[in-house]
This record gives structure tokens, sequence and C-alpha cells, in this order.
């Protein structure tokens, strides 16, 4: 068990690391030069100004009638992105450990804080998972890979939360934890979770359109 | 979806018999569907296809964007995404190893049941644009020879006649001559000009106008003339704007026309492009022609009925004589209001004109579609039952505006008239449909 402790501690973060790093370096890079030889246009139409003006519509609350008409979708939405993105990086446990490793390390989160944000992903994950199994076009868009995907994001969160409140097993919980977690990142450019980065692109490329050719708002 | 819904028979796939679907995919094999698709793919799929398919996280929030979902009783089948989960998706997934009739039931949805009126790609978190996914599907259909009838019957008539309803030359001059014979009972000095060189503006209308409604180019001369516009139309083919090559997948026609329609006023000098009250046609002509010919923008400044109506009355070149007395409510075309934002200029013009405004609800980039647009109308009478069930939810915003007062509802699109002409009718709304112009032309100081 050590061994694999070691290995799920040392060699298989700096893979997952990387190959998060790589592919979503070389997914965009086969976009962009996809787009530049059959969607030239794209480079043409696209304009920074339109592109933030759309985002910034979609990544405030409430600020699309789409969301407005989800208000509790909206919420949940909102908050466990916002949960899943900050938890990793600024829980004490993850900041001391690169401290220990590299010297350095940032803030960090009270354990009370990260252990709420925590168990908020989780309950997000299962609102997600009841919201596609309990709404008819929810349910006729599903995939097996959308279920799993929930899976894979849940994981690292439900294993550390075992993990830091010691339940029983919680060695093998925090091997889980790394395993899952490197799992994650390694998911992240190769399934519908890469929406993570595509999203400023897609909408950007909305906005531009509907902002600078079309003169009319897109939220 | 492993239940079935208890659906009509206009709702169950592959019902409607349609010649052109039918007979083209009688003729497909499933190593032809294979060879065109993955041609397709390859040479057209690009960066957009992917990034939207991959990016879709089957969230669902563009379905209560969609028209036919929220008539259809949220049958999911009919959702934005539910659409593009029977067609395009599976066509890649599948690498275009499909069946004919697979092909036959993917043609009627992107033909039959999406009108790419865009609005879920205000509601869908990525700005996804569904309507370019269902036109890549329509590509994918023209490419295999399997359109509905009706609209490749236009589509054969802009190849033949580079106009979409078959109107000869002869009779294209004939009815200008013939509107201006007509007016000139009521204005004795008014004209029509036909290619006058270097005129300011070049104005065009689409095909359904000299066929159908000739009354509309008779409406536009009593403005132009009240306005003392320099204007013009031109007798040779250009003369017609619409584009129903652009829905069926035929972009390199789609590029022909807008050429010809562009030369067609390049040639005699004109300054700018006036359209009729299309939204189509606009759309082609504004958003889509210039790009498949290489310019980001029109070649030479192109403005809608609506803007250049809201000019004339800025500037005071038209008065109004008086208001509109009944109260009329405003449906925003999709093409000129998501695609050109002009829900403000056509408001302006409203309240300049008429007496009562009641508006619909929702309304400006969010107002429900017509149902006709995006070729759907133009598929024709046999999916008539499947349109008009299809867009329960319009009538029902109809009649809203309806309790609260409105009579009359203003529309500035031929397609949208089509469709809401439908609408009135099959659930007895009695409301009566109008065009800008035929207001304008009811209330402005003639000259």
């Amino acid at each position: 068990m050590h061994a694999i402790y070691e290995l799920a501690g040392g060699f298989l973060v700096w893979a997952a690391l990387v190959i998060f790093a790589g592919g979503t370096v070389i997914r965009m890079a086969w976009l962009a030069a996809t787009a530049r030889k059959k969607d030239a246009a794209v480079f043409h139409y696209f304009s920074f100004y339109y592109a933030l003006r759309s985002i910034l519509h979609w990544i405030v609350p409430f600020a699309s009638r789409n969301m407005r008409l989800h208000p509790v979708m909206t919420a949940v939405t909102f908050i466990f992105h916002l949960c899943l993105i900050i938890t990793p990086i600024f829980a004490a446990a993850h900041v001391i450990l690169i401290a220990e490793s590299w010297g350095g390390g940032w803030w960090y989160l009270p354990d009370a804080a990260a252990d709420i944000m925590t168990l908020t992903v989780i309950l997000g994950c299962v609102f997600f998972l009841i919201r596609r199994i309990s709404k008819k076009d929810v349910r006729y868009l599903s995939t097996a890979g959308d279920y799993i995907l929930l899976v894979i994001v849940a994981a690292p969160f439900l294993s550390g939360y075992w993990s830091y409140h010691q339940w029983s097993g919680f060695e093998i919980a925090g091997i889980v934890h790394m395993l899952s977690g490197e799992l994650l990142l390694i998911c992240i450019p190769f399934t519908r979770l890469f929406h993570m980065i595509l999203f400023p692109f897609t909408r950007g490329y909305a906005g531009s359109e509907f902002g600078g050719m079309r003169s009319a708002r897109d939220w | 979806m492993k239940k079935q819904n208890n659906l009509n028979n206009t709702q169950n796939p592959g019902q409607i018999h349609d010649i052109g679907i039918k007979r083209g995919a009688g003729r497909l094999s499933r190593e032809k569907i294979a060879s065109v698709l993955e041609k397709l793919i390859e040479t057209e799929g690009g960066a957009r296809l992917s990034a939207y398919i991959n990016t879709c996280v089957h969230c669902g929030l563009c379905s209560d964007a969609c028209h036919h979902y929220l008539s259809r009783g949220c049958d999911p089948r009919f959702s934005p995404a539910g659409k593009v989960k029977q067609t395009v998706s599976t066509i890649l997934a599948k690498k275009g190893k499909v069946s004919p009739e697979f092909i036959k039931r993917t043609c009627e949805i992107a033909f039959t049941e999406c009108n790419l009126c865009r609005r879920c790609q205000l509601y869908c978190p990525f700005g996804i644009d569904i309507s370019y996914l269902m036109l890549f599907i329509r590509r994918a259909c023209h490419l295999l020879g399997v359109v509905p009838q009706y609209i490749q019957d236009t589509a054969h008539s802009h190849s033949a006649t580079m106009n979409q309803m078959w109107v000869r030359d002869d009779e294209w001059i004939d009815t200008l001559q013939w509107q201006e014979e007509e007016a000139r009972d009521e204005i004795p000095d008014l004209r029509i000009p036909i290619d006058k060189q270097g005129a300011d503006i070049f104005y065009s209308v689409i095909g359904p106008e000299p066929k159908f409604r000739p009354q509309l180019i008779y409406q536009m001369a009593v403005i132009m003339h009240a306005a003392g516009a320099d204007w013009t139309l031109p007798s040779a083919p250009g003369w017609d704007n619409s584009d129903m090559c652009m829905y069926t997948g035929d972009v390199e026609m789609t590029a022909r026309l807008k050429k010809v329609h562009f030369e067609a006023a390049i040639g005699l000098k004109n300054k700018r492009i006036v359209m009729g009250e299309c939204g189509h046609a606009f759309r082609s002509v504004y958003d889509v022609g210039n790009r498949l010919l290489g310019w980001k923008m029109p070649p030479l400044p192109t403005v809608h009925a609506i803007s250049f109506y809201s000019e004339l009355l800025e500037e005071g070149r038209i008065e109004i004589d008086h208001k509109f007395e009944r109260p009329v409510t405003f449906h925003d075309p999709c093409n000129i209001v998501r695609g050109r934002g002009l829900h403000e200029t056509a408001r302006y013009i409203i309240n300049r004109v008429c007496k009562t405004f009641i508006e619909l609800e929702p309304n400006r980039e969010h107002n429900f579609c017509c149902g006709a647009g995006g070729g759907v109308i133009n598929c024709g009478p046999p999916f008539k039952t499947k349109r008009v069930e299809s867009n329960k939810v319009k009538a029902d915003q109809l009649a809203a505006a309806r309790e609260k007062g409105a009579e009359v509802v203003i529309a500035p699109c031929h397609n949208c008239h089509g469709g809401l002409e439908e609408i009135i009718e099959h659930y007895e709304l009695g409301m009566e449909l109008m065009f800008l112009s035929d207001i304008l032309y009811e209330c402005i100081k003639k000259k």
C-alpha cells in the first residue's frame, strides 16, 4: 500500500498535470489550426469587446434571462462550480503539501470552510444526478458518459471528505482521493469537462457575432 | 427515450409523406451515405462543429428556448439538443455510417423541426449555435439529394431564374409597370424607376412580392414618392434578394444568388441597398452571402426596410397624416432582431405611427419564432399541420396580447406572415396581420 501511496503522491501527480496541461494545449492548438483552415471567418468576426460583454453576462449569476427562468439550477450551478475550482486550489492540506515539497505556498481556506465546500460539491453532483434522471429532456440527452463524469467529479471530493474526517478505511480513502483527483485532471482535456476551457471561446464567439455583426444581445 | 409518449401521428417520426425525402432516400445506399458524409465531415466539419458538439454538457437548458419543444408538451425529441442528438451527434459518432431510413428522419428534423431562429443560442450557457449544426445537416441532406420537395423546387427556381418563384424576366418588368400604373391612379406623378444609374437607393424585394403581393411594391413606391427618394429597381435578375438555397444547404447557389444581387446594385452604381420587409432575405444578404463571397461585411451599405422607414421618419422626409387607430402588437422576426438588433428601431416607427402599442411577452431578442422561418414553411403543405401544432406557444403568446386588446399583429417579414397567418387561422385568434408598409401607407401624408 505504501508503494501505491508513493506512486499516487509522486509520479502520478506529475503525469496527471502533464497530461492535463499537454492535452489542453494540444487540443486548443488543434482547434485553432482547424479553425484557421476550415472556419477562417471565426478570427475575423471575433471581437474582444463583445466576447467579454457576453461572457460577463453569463458568469454573473442571474444576468441572463435563462438563468432567471431557472433560479434553483442557476444558484446550484454557480455555487457548485465555485466550490469545485476553489476548494482543491485553496485546501489547507494541498497548500501545505505544496509548501513542504517546493517551499512557498499560498493563502489557504480554514478547514471548516473547505469541509463545507467539499460537501457542497458532493451535494451538487447529487443534484445534477437527480436532475439528469428526473427531468425528461435531460434524461433523453444523457449518455453513459455523462453519468460516469459525474462520478469522476464527485470521487475526489467524496474520498477527500472521507479521509479528512478519518472515518474507517481513511488510509485507502486517501489513496483513492489522490488517484481520483489525478483521473479528474486527466479527463478534462479529453471529455466534456473540456467545457471548462472552451466556455470563453464558444460564448465569446457567440457574443462577437451577436454584438459585432448583428447588434443584438445574446443573454 | 424508451417509453413512447402518447403522440398523434404528426408527431411520430416518418409519418409525413414527402416525395422529395422519400425518393431521395430511395436512391441511397449505406455505402453512398458513408462516402458523402465522410467527405463532408473532412472538408467542412471544422473547429466550430467539434467545439459545439464536444462542449455541450447535455444540461437541457436550451429546451425552454424552443417553440417546437414547448408546443409539443415538452417532448424531449423536439428540444434543440435533442435534435442535435438525433442527427449530427449520431452521424459523427458513427462516422457517417447510417442508413437511408436514418437520413429520412434526419432530413425531416433538420428541415421541419428547427426554424434556425437562433433563440436557443441565447439560452445555452455556452452559446452553442444549434442553427449552425442544423444547417450542417441540411448541407449533408443537400449533398445526398434528400430534400423536401417544395423547398427544393424553390431552390431549382433560384438556379434556373435567379428568383425564388419562377418569375420570368418580362413578368417582373410587367409587374413593376402594372403597379406603377395602378399607383398613378392615386398619385399621378408617381414613378417606379427601373435601372436608374447612380440612384441613391437600390430597392430589392423577394420573389413572392411580384408573384403574390404586388401591393407591397405599390406601397413602397408611394412611400418612396412621399419621401422624394432617389430610388430604382433593376430590370434584370438580381432584383430578388431572397434565398431558399441558404436553407437547403446549397451554399454554392447562395453565393451565386448574392453575387448577382450585389452586382445588380453595383452595376447600376447605386449607393446602397434597401431591402423590403423580409427576414430571411436580410440574413442571406447581410450575414451569409457576404461571407460566402469573401466579404466580412456586405460590399455596399445594406439596410432592411425598418431602418429605412425609421430614417425617413427621423429626418422628417415622410410625415404622419393620422395615427393608426386600432391597437397593435409587434412580432420581432428572428433574422432582423436576433439577426440585426432592429427591435428598438421597429418600436420607434410603431410609436410614431400607431395610437396603441401592446407588447408581446416575451419580446425583442426573446420573442418566439413564427414557426415558418428557416425554410420550414417552404417545405410546403405536407407539413402544415405539423407546423401549426409545433407553434401552439406562439398562439398562446398572441392570444395573451389579444386579451390586452391587440387587434393587429405587425410582422415586418414575409416568412413570419406565412407562419402567423396559419397560426391565427388554425387557433382562431381573429387577429389581423400587417406589414409596417401597410400601416405607413395608410397613415402617411401622400404627396
